[in-house]
C-alpha cells in the first residue's frame, strides 16, 4: 500500500490514513505533530536524531487529572514537600529507549518550574523536582502526558506511600568481601609455615587481626542463615541453612579456641570466604525485572479518583474510597468505572478487556448494570453505584484468603530438601568418626567431629541453585519469558497439569479473522465501503479497513459517524451503511455470538462481516507437545460460541470449560490441587487473578509487558507462546543441572571428609578445598545453562 | 621491627577508606540504577537552536552539535 510507506516522523507509526505534513515531514495524526512542535520551539529536536521515530503520540484527555486538584491526593503521591520545592516519583510506562531518557531528563527546558528530573530507565520511572509556585503537581503531569510521556497514576500509588530500597544484601556482600579480602592477606604466611623469625614473632598479632575482622562477617553478613534456620528448626525443617549455619558457627567457635589457646591459625579464611560466596550466590538470584510487577492487583488499574455528581448536579472529584452505595458518578471516555453501579445515562459501551481480556466493547443499556473494571469507550457516562469499591463483584475476589499466603514458604525448594538428608548423614558421619577416635585417641575427637562440620558445610550444594537458576532467569528474561524468582523454574519443572484460559491467552486481541457472510459486493461496493472506513476510528472499522483490498482513495460526497451506531457514505447517489443490525435496518437477529459488522447499500441489505477470535499461533503444536506429558485443559469466562472452532484446533478430548466465574476458576484451580496436581495456570486478564495465584505456576500472558498483568509468577511475551512448551522443558533441565552439581559437591565433600575423618584437615587444605568446589560449581551451573539457552534461540 | 605496626595500621585504614567509600556510594543509591547512568553520560548539551534561534547571537555561542558529530 502506497500511503501506508510513510511513516510518521514522531512515533514510526504507519500514517494510514492521510498523514499530516509539517515543516517538511509527516505525521500520524495532530498530537504528534504538537508534540514535535513542543520539541522544535523548545530545541530539543536531537530527541529525533537520537532514534528516529522514538515518540508515543499523546493521549490526552480533558479532564482526567482533575483529582490533582485535591490537596488531599497529592499529599499522598508527593515524596518531598517544604513549602516551595517539591519532588515526585512518577510511573511512566511509555519510557522505552535513549531519546526518551533524554527528552525526559531535560524536562526543564520545557518548563522552567522544574528545577530537576532524573529518570530511572529500568524501573521506567521519573524524579521530578519542582517549584511549587510556578507549576502544580497537574500542570506537571498534563505537560507529561502532552508530550506523549503519560504517567501512570493509580489507587496503588495512593495506598503505597513511601517505599524504601532493601540494599541490606549489598552491604552484607561489602563487608564479607572487604573482610574476606583482609583475612587472606593476614593468613598468608600460615599458608607457607615458613619458619621465618619476624613472622612468628607477629604470628599473635595477625591471627587477632583475623578475629576482629570476622567478627562482622559472622554477626552481620551472616546472620541470615542463623535467622533461617532457626525458622526452620521451629517448625521442624532442616532446611539447607541449618548445616550452613551449624558450619559457621564450629568453624568460629573453633578458630577462636584454637588462636586463644595458641593450638594453630583457625580458619577464618575458609569461614569468610564461604559467607562472601554465599553472598554472591544470593545477589546473582535476586534478578528482579524491576519494571515488571508481579504483585499487581486491582489497585493498579483503578483510578485514584473519579467525579461525582452531587445533588446540585455539581461535579466534584472523590476519592475512590469515599465512593457511597447511591452516589451518581460521572465516567467520562476512557475512563474505568471503579464500582459496580447502573446505568443512568442512555447507552453505554464497555470495555472489559482489563477484567476478561475480550476487546470488544460490550453494549449496554440505560438501567443495566456495569461491573467495576470496565472502561468507557465511547463518550461520558453516568452511572448510580450500587457497592462500595472492596465490595464490587471483581475487587471482591482479593478478599479471597489466597493472596494472603506468600508462594515461595510454601513449596519446599530441591535444595532444602536435600538439605534435611544431607543435614543428617553429616551429623550421622561426625559422631561416628568422633566416637571411633574416643577409643583410639581421645584427644583427636573434638578436633574430628568439628572438621567433619566444617569441611561438610554445604557451601557448593548451596551455591548450585542460585547459579543454575540465576542463570537461567537471565536467559529466559531475554527470551521474554520474565520470571518473578529464581524458585518459579523448580516449580515449573514439576507441574504435571496446565490450565489455559482462553481469550486473550490463546486468542490474540490484536488482530482478527474475518469472515464475509451474505450477498457478494460489486468492486464498486467494495470501494465505497473501503472509503468510507477509512475516515472511521472505531477498532471494528479499521480492522476491516486493514482487510479489504486495495482501493483507489476517493473522496466521498457525505460522511457521517454515529457513535455507537455505525457509518454512512454517500458517493455518486450510491450510498452505504456499515454498523450494527438495527442501524443498516436488518431485522433478522442473527444467533452468532461472535461481534458482526452490517453492510447496506441503498437501504439494500447485503450481509455481514463477522470477526471470529483469533488463535496464537503456533496454538495447537504447544498443545500437542505439552499434552504428552501435561494433563491439558482450557477454561473460559466466555459463552460457548467458540466450542466448536476450539475442538478442531485442540488435540481430541481436551477438557473445555465455559462459564467459568473468576471464582470458579480458582475453585477448580484448588481442586485439582487437592488430588495432588501440580497445576500450572495461564492466564491474562484480572479475572484470572485469582487462578494465578491459587496455581503452583501462574503465568500471565501480556501483547505488551509494559502494559499491566495481574500478580502472577512469571509474564510470558504474547509472541513467544509457541515456544511454551520449549521453556517447561528447559526449566526441567536446569533442575536436572542442579542435581548434577549436588552430586559434583558431594564427591568434593567424600574427599574433605576423609582428611576431617583421619584427622588431617589443616586449615590450608579447607581453605583450597572449599573455594575450588565453589568456583568449580558455579562453572559448571553457569556453563550447562548457557547451553541450554542457546538452544532456546 | 616495629614498623610492622605502622605498615599495618597504614593497609587496614586505606583497606577501611575504600570500604567506606563502598558503603557511601551504595547509601547514596548509586546502585539502585545501573543502567540509566551509562546512558546519561552519553548526553551533552545537545540543544539544536531553530532558525529563529540562530539568528540571537548570543545563543549561537552555545554549543551546536550536527548530526555527524553525535552517535
Amino acid at each position: 500500500m502506497f500511503q501506508n510507506m510513510t511513516k510518521c516522523y514522531h512515533c514510526s507509526d504507519n500514517c494510514s490514513t492521510t498523514a499530516i505534513v509539517f515543516d517538511e515531514k509527516n505525521f500520524c495524526c495532530n498530537g504528534c505533530k504538537t508534540v514535535y512542535e513542543i520539541f522544535q520551539t523548545n530545541d530539543l529536536t536531537y530527541f529525533y536524531d537520537l532514534q528516529s521515530g522514538a515518540g508515543t503520540s499523546p493521549k490526552v484527555i480533558e479532564g482526567k487529572y482533575d483529582f490533582l486538584n485535591s490537596d488531599k491526593i497529592t499529599r499522598r503521591l508527593i515524596e518531598f514537600d517544604d513549602g516551595t520545592i517539591q519532588i515526585v516519583n512518577l510511573f511512566i510506562p511509555g519510557i522505552h529507549c535513549s531519546s526518551c531518557i533524554w527528552v525526559l531528563e531535560n524536562l526543564k527546558k520545557l518548563h522552567p518550574g522544574v528545577t530537576n528530573s532524573q529518570v530511572d530507565f529500568p524501573k521506567k520511572m521519573i524524579r521530578v523536582t519542582f517549584k511549587r509556585e510556578e507549576v502544580s503537581l497537574k500542570d506537571l503531569v498534563i505537560l507529561l502526558a502532552r508530550i506523549g510521556y503519560e504517567p501512570y497514576i493509580s489507587l496503588d500509588d495512593y495506598d503505597k506511600g513511601q517505599s524504601t530500597t532493601d540494599r541490606s544484601i549489598l552491604y552484607k556482600l561489602g563487608v564479607a568481601g572487604f573482610a574476606f579480602g583482609n583475612i587472606m592477606f593476614l593468613s598468608f604466611p600460615e599458608y607457607f609455615e615458613a619458619g621465618e623469625f619476624w613472622l612468628d614473632q607477629y604470628k599473635g598479632l595477625f591471627r587477632w587481626l583475623m578475629f576482629v575482622f570476622s567478627l562482622p562477617v559472622v554477626f552481620y553478613a551472616g546472620s541470615d542463615y542463623f535467622i533461617s534456620a532457626y525458622k526452620g528448626l521451629r517448625s521442624k525443617l532442616l532446611n539447607i541453612n541449618v548445616p550452613i549455619a551449624l558450619g559457621i558457627l564450629v568453624l568460629f567457635l573453633r578458630s577462636s579456641f584454637e588462636i586463644a589457646f595458641n593450638l594453630g591459625s583457625g580458619f577464618f579464611d575458609s569461614l569468610t570466604g564461604l559467607i562472601f560466596f554465599l553472598l554472591v550466590g544470593r545477589f546473582f538470584q535476586q534478578k528482579t525485572y524491576s519494571f515488571l510487577s508481579f504483585e499487581r492487583d486491582y489497585k493498579s488499574y483503578f483510578p485514584i479518583a473519579v467525579t461525582r455528581l452531587n445533588e446540585e448536579k455539581k461535579e466534584e472529584t472523590v476519592q475512590v474510597y469515599d465512593i457511597k452505595r447511591g452516589d451518581r458518578l460521572l465516567i467520562r471516555n476512557k475512563e474505568l468505572i471503579p464500582v459496580d453501579g447502573i446505568l443512568i445515562s442512555n447507552k453505554a459501551q464497555i470495555d472489559y478487556s482489563f477484567v476478561t481480556g475480550e476487546s470488544e466493547p460490550v453494549k449496554k443499556n440505560s438501567g443495566d448494570k456495569v461491573f467495576a473494571g470496565g472502561r468507557q469507550s465511547y463518550g461520558a457516562i453516568e452511572i448510580e453505584t450500587l457497592k462500595s469499591v472492596s465490595q464490587s463483584y471483581l475487587t471482591q475476589l482479593w478478599s479471597n484468603s489466597v493472596f494472603e499466603k506468600d508462594k515461595a514458604t510454601i513449596f519446599q525448594t530441591l535444595t532444602d530438601s536435600i538439605g534435611k538428608r544431607f543435614t543428617i548423614a553429616v551429623l550421622t558421619i561426625a559422631i561416628i568418626a568422633a566416637s571411633f577416635w574416643m577409643f583410639h585417641d581421645s584427644s583427636k575427637a573434638l578436633n574430628v567431629f568439628t572438621a567433619v562440620l566444617i569441611i561438610a558445610c554445604p557451601c557448593a550444594i548451596a551455591l548450585a541453585a542460585p547459579f543454575t537458576l540465576g542463570n537461567m532467569l537471565r536467559i529466559f528474561g531475554r527470551n521474554k519469558f520474565y520470571l518473578k524468582d529464581s524458585g518459579v523454574i523448580e516449580q515449573l519443572a514439576l507441574i504435571d497439569t496446565a490450565i489455559f484460559d482462553k481469550t486473550g491467552t490463546i486468542t490474540t486481541t490484536q488482530s482478527k479473522a474475518i469472515t464475509y457472510e451474505g450477498m457478494e459486493l460489486t468492486a464498486e461496493e467494495e470501494s465505497l465501503l473501503k472509503n468510507t472506513l477509512r475516515a472511521s476510528n472505531h477498532p471494528l472499522s479499521r480492522s476491516l479497513y486493514e482487510l479489504l483490498k486495495e482501493h483507489n482513495i476517493e473522496t466521498l460526497d457525505d460522511y457521517t459517524e454515529y457513535t455507537g451506531k455505525g457509518v454512512h457514505g454517500v458517493k455518486d447517489k450510491s450510498d452505504i451503511k456499515v454498523g450494527s443490525a438495527d442501524f443498516v435496518g436488518h431485522q433478522q437477529q442473527s444467533d452468532y455470538k461472535s461481534t458482526a459488522v452490517h453492510v447496506s447499500t441503498n437501504d439494500l441489505y447485503k450481509g455481514c462481516f463477522v470477526f471470529h477470535n483469533n488463535y496464537r499461533e503456533g496454538v495447537s503444536e504447544v498443545f500437542e507437545n505439552m499434552g504428552r506429558y501435561l494433563d491439558l485443559a482450557v477454561i473460559s469466562g466466555d459463552n460457548e460460541g467458540e466450542k466448536g472452532r476450539l475442538e478442531k484446533l485442540l488435540p481430541k478430548l481436551t477438557p473445555l470449560f465455559f462459564n467459568q466465574k473468576p471464582t470458579d476458576k480458582l475453585e477448580f484451580i484448588k481442586e485439582l490441587q487437592a488430588n495432588d496436581k501440580k497445576v500450572l495456570m495461564v492466564g491474562d486478564g484480572l479475572n484470572d487473578a485469582g487462578a494465578l495465584a491459587q496455581s503452583n505456576v501462574g503465568l500471565a500472558i501480556s501483547e505488551n509487558i509494559n502494559v499491566f498483568s495481574p500478580a502472577c509468577d512469571g509474564i510470558l511475551d504474547a509472541t513467544k507462546f509457541r515456544y511454551l512448551n520449549k521453556y517447561i522443558l528447559a526449566s526441567k533441565k536446569a533442575v536436572k543441572i542442579i542435581k548434577l552439581c549436588f552430586v559434583l559437591s558431594l564427591m568434593y565433600n567424600v574427599v574433605g571428609l576423609y582428611f576431617a575423618v583421619t584427622g588431617q584437615l589443616e586449615p590450608v587444605i579447607a581453605a583450597i578445598l572449599m573455594p575450588l568446589s565453589s568456583i568449580s560449581i558455579v562453572a559448571f551451573a553457569t556453563l550447562a545453562t548457557n547451553m541450554i539457552g542457546k538452544k532456546l534461540n | 621491627m616495629s614498623v610492622i605496626y605502622l605498615l599495618l595500621t597504614i593497609s587496614i585504614v586505606v583497606a577501611l577508606v575504600f570500604f567506606a567509600a563502598f558503603i557511601i556510594s551504595v547509601r547514596s543509591g548509586q546502585y539502585d540504577d545501573s543502567y540509566t547512568p551509562s546512558v546519561r553520560m552519553l548526553f551533552e548539551d545537545e540543544l539544536i537552536k531553530t532558525k529563529a534561534a540562530k539568528s540571537d547571537p548570543k545563543i549561537k555561542k552555545s554549543i551546536q552539535l550536527n548530526k555527524k558529530q553525535n552517535l
